[in-house]
């Protein structure tokens, strides 16, 4: 009787730890995470990427040409860097994504927007960047890939470091 | 996960225009506490809005989007009185999802 109660605790005590170590994500290996990140429509590798070439060719955009039908709208000189408004508006015919790169981040991409069909082809939000820097639009229309860049000036670097 | 989502969206035109204000630390990974330790990147990593059923917007983020981020985007198919769902992921697996009613 007592030996089977202890098996049967001691079964229950690791069935416990193991739920714990599991909750807690420590048994998923770094692997599995970024497989589940990109099952969940996030892209590391463009997401690690040091340069903006390196990230247009992680984002398959390589050869992608400057337009002038791509509005970046960006403070010539922010004041604070962790909080830099930017607007995309691009006036290319079948716009479908909108990519925000700052060049000199440490890590280049900051966002990316999927447009669909009947959503209009501008996003506006809110970056922050580590130094004064240029700010480039990759624009994927009609499964080609555009370009457009701006410098802006910061007085205050967002990073934190 | 901490505060709701403000959602704005209102009729201009034929068009929904949608502003949201998320609450989130967005945390790059770069910063340093007191002790010297590096704080760990916490940052919402996927955004998707939908309306009526269809998906009008999604995006991918990474850290270098400012904390409580602000995005403002418009699209078509959408009228009065609709409803509009916005959804964040972060890199820590935690997820948000609120709604508005569009005016």
């Amino acid at each position: 009787m007592n030996q089977t109660r202890r098996q049967a605790l001691k079964a229950g005590g690791n069935l416990a730890l193991m739920s714990a170590l599991f909750a807690t994500g420590l048994t998923r290996s770094v692997l599995a995470r970024a497989a589940e990140q990109a099952a969940a429509g996030w892209n590391p590798a463009a997401f690690a990427t040091t340069s903006v070439d390196g990230t247009i060719k992680a984002l398959n955009g390589t050869n992608a040409t400057q337009s002038t039908e791509i509005t970046l709208t960006a403070p010539s000189i922010a004041e604070n860097g962790a909080v830099v408004p930017i607007t995309v508006t691009s006036n290319l015919p079948k716009t479908q994504s909108i990519a925000i790169l700052v060049e000199k981040n440490p890590n280049t991409l900051a966002a990316m927007f999927d447009l669909p069909e009947g959503t209009a082809p501008t996003v506006n939000t809110r970056v922050k960047m580590g130094q004064s820097s240029n700010v480039y639009a990759l624009v994927k229309a009609d499964d080609k890939f555009y370009v457009a860049s701006k410098e802006v000036k910061v007085t205050l670097g967002g990073c934190g470091g | 996960m901490a505060n709701p989502m403000r959602i704005r969206a209102s009729m201009q035109g034929d068009e929904v225009d949608v502003k949201v204000l998320m609450n989130h630390i967005m945390e790059t990974g770069q910063r340093k506490d007191t002790s010297g330790q590096v704080i760990p990147a916490h940052f919402i990593q996927t955004v998707k809005a939908t309306c009526n059923g269809k998906t009008v917007l999604s995006a991918q983020w990474g850290p270098a989007v400012s904390a409580n981020p602000f995005l403002a985007f418009k699209f078509k198919g959408g009228a009065k009185g609709d409803k509009i769902q916005v959804t964040w992921v972060d890199n820590r697996g935690d997820s948000r999802t609120d709604e508005s009613t569009i005016s």
